[in-house]
């Protein structure tokens, strides 16, 4: 036995799930996680015109309670807590002193003085590490690692809240909203989020309830998707993956996030922000299609400057699409780029984002 | 195809390539693809782009490129030649290569340019056994 073996990787409460429809699984952020069932093309198919179901369970949560949580949530996130009603959710980032990005993250407003923040799975302990550094000394909030309390599942798609409202005691929250319901007989907290340019819902409950949930919702035809297509899915939709389109050498602004900065609620990284606001981010990322064959991937340089940050090709588009870091003043809707994709130099277009909307 | 698959009338390279080699002609030509386990590691094929005919091939070394949904895999050649024909099909439907790689999904076909080549390849037995270990 060699002693440089690499650690186990951790498993879901719906592992046993994921072997017996045939996933393929791989290493996630230090998870055995599904990258794709059937096919990852059907899958991000189905959430676009049906419906389908994600283990995310692999994603933290973090739970910030007491009287001082709004003070301390204020000072850690980029956006302004103090305007999510109990039951809101908001999307924000949490950024170091210098404005680089360490995560970016969803909080719920779960009561009062109590809040939960979902953390990308590569990102939970260094986040929970942040949040308890800055909350030591202070009497009145308390920081608690809620990742093995929680099992977590989105089901994503048009079909989506009809399929999860069928099993649930009461009305579903309303988007951008959370909160408890009786689902399938357990107890879950029901968000209003996503992560997929889809309606639909995250339902978070406790682990040993989550292969049951699973099994019904799948019973009643939602899709088992994997990371494969969550991955096509939030791209087309422009959204931010951490690692790769945000990193802690760059900021919110230049990242198009500088809509979940309020810089007056003076933040960690509030003062730098600040900065790059008013002077204008040297680069900005911008989401771009290729313009006939190829699919771009992340580090593939930009002629003149710039780099691919995500790359895939688009399931919907049918078109190599991506965001990448731009020269500021090459940033424009309509510029045209050229992206080196291994060698080949292909012409691409700056679009609007997101890439793919919804027809009327 | 769902099953996992290795005719014996093809030759395999370890990198997981295929040759048919077709001997009645002179030279001779083989036909060139992906083993079903390569297309089986790869995923759902959704862009492949092949070389031009007239372009070069050197045993071992790689001449094109399959991408999945998630990755992009070098193709190696398993013989040297000349490539004399490309499966224009791939272009619309690169899933070809997934749903039938031994045949429908074909990548090139070349004139060897050194027929003795293939007494380093392997037939379907030694190529399943090195999937194994």
């Amino acid at each position: 036995m060699s002693s440089s073996a690499p650690p186990a990787l951790r498993r879901t409460p719906l592992f046993e799930q994921h072997r017996a429809a045939g996933a393929k699984l791989v290493d996630f952020s230090g998870w055995e996680m599904p990258v794709q069932y059937g096919g990852a093309r059907q899958e991000h198919i189905a959430v676009r015109e049906s419906c389908g179901v994600f283990d995310v369970s692999h994603m933290g949560e973090i739970e910030t309670s007491g009287p001082g949580a709004l003070e301390l949530l204020q000072r850690l996130l980029s956006n302004d807590v103090a305007k999510i009603a109990i039951g809101g959710a908001q999307y924000s980032v949490l950024c170091r002193e210098d404005g680089g990005v360490l995560d970016d993250l969803f909080t719920y407003r779960l009561d009062s003085d109590r809040y939960l923040t979902v953390t990308n799975a590569s990102n939970h302990d260094s986040d929970l590490e942040w949040f308890r550094a800055h909350a030591s000394g202070a009497q009145d909030v308390s920081v608690s690692d809620l990742i093995d309390d929680y099992a977590m599942l989105a089901v994503q798609g048009p079909r989506a809240r009809e399929l999860v409202q069928a099993i649930s005691d009461s009305p579903l929250p309303a988007r951008m909203t959370a909160g408890t319901r009786r689902v399938h007989g357990a107890e879950t907290l029901v968000c209003g989020t996503g992560y997929t340019g889809e309606d639909g819902v995250e339902l978070l409950c406790r682990p040993e309830n989550a292969p049951a949930l699973w099994d019904q919702i799948v019973r009643r035809g939602a899709v088992p998707a994997g990371l494969a297509a969550r991955d096509t899915l939030r791209l087309e939709a422009c959204f931010h993956l951490y690692g790769n389109d945000l990193t802690v050498d760059r900021g919110p602004i230049e990242g198009g996030l500088g809509w979940c900065c309020n810089e007056d609620t003076g933040f960690i990284g509030s003062e730098a922000v600040r900065a790059v606001r008013s002077a204008g981010p040297a680069e900005k990322l911008v989401a771009f299609v290729i313009d006939g064959p190829g699919i771009p991937r992340a580090h593939n340089p930009v002629r003149g400057g710039g780099e691919v940050t995500s790359g895939t090709l688009s399931p919907c588009l049918n078109a190599g699409i991506g965001l990448a870091y731009v020269p500021a003043e090459r940033s424009a809707v309509g510029e045209r780029l050229e992206i080196d994709v291994r060698g080949k130099m292909r012409p691409a277009v700056i679009k609007e984002k997101p890439l793919y909307r919804k027809g009327p | 195809m769902a099953e996992a698959s290795y005719p014996s009338d093809l030759l395999f390279h370890p990198e997981h390539d295929w040759a048919r080699i077709d001997d009645s002609g002179e030279p001779e030509t083989a036909t060139l693809g992906i083993t079903w386990y390569a297309q089986d590691a790869l995923g759902e094929v959704v862009f492949f782009e092949p070389p031009a005919p007239g372009t070069m091939l050197t045993k071992d070394a790689p001449y094109a490129e399959v991408e999945s949904v998630k990755a992009v895999s070098d193709v190696i050649a398993p013989l040297s030649g000349e490539i004399v024909e490309v499966n224009e099909a791939l272009a619309e439907n690169p899933a070809l290569i997934n749903e039938d790689p031994y045949g429908e999904g074909w990548l090139v076909k070349v004139r060897l340019g050194d027929p003795a080549e293939k007494d380093a390849l392997l037939d379907a037995r030694s190529y399943m056994a090195t999937l194994s270990g």
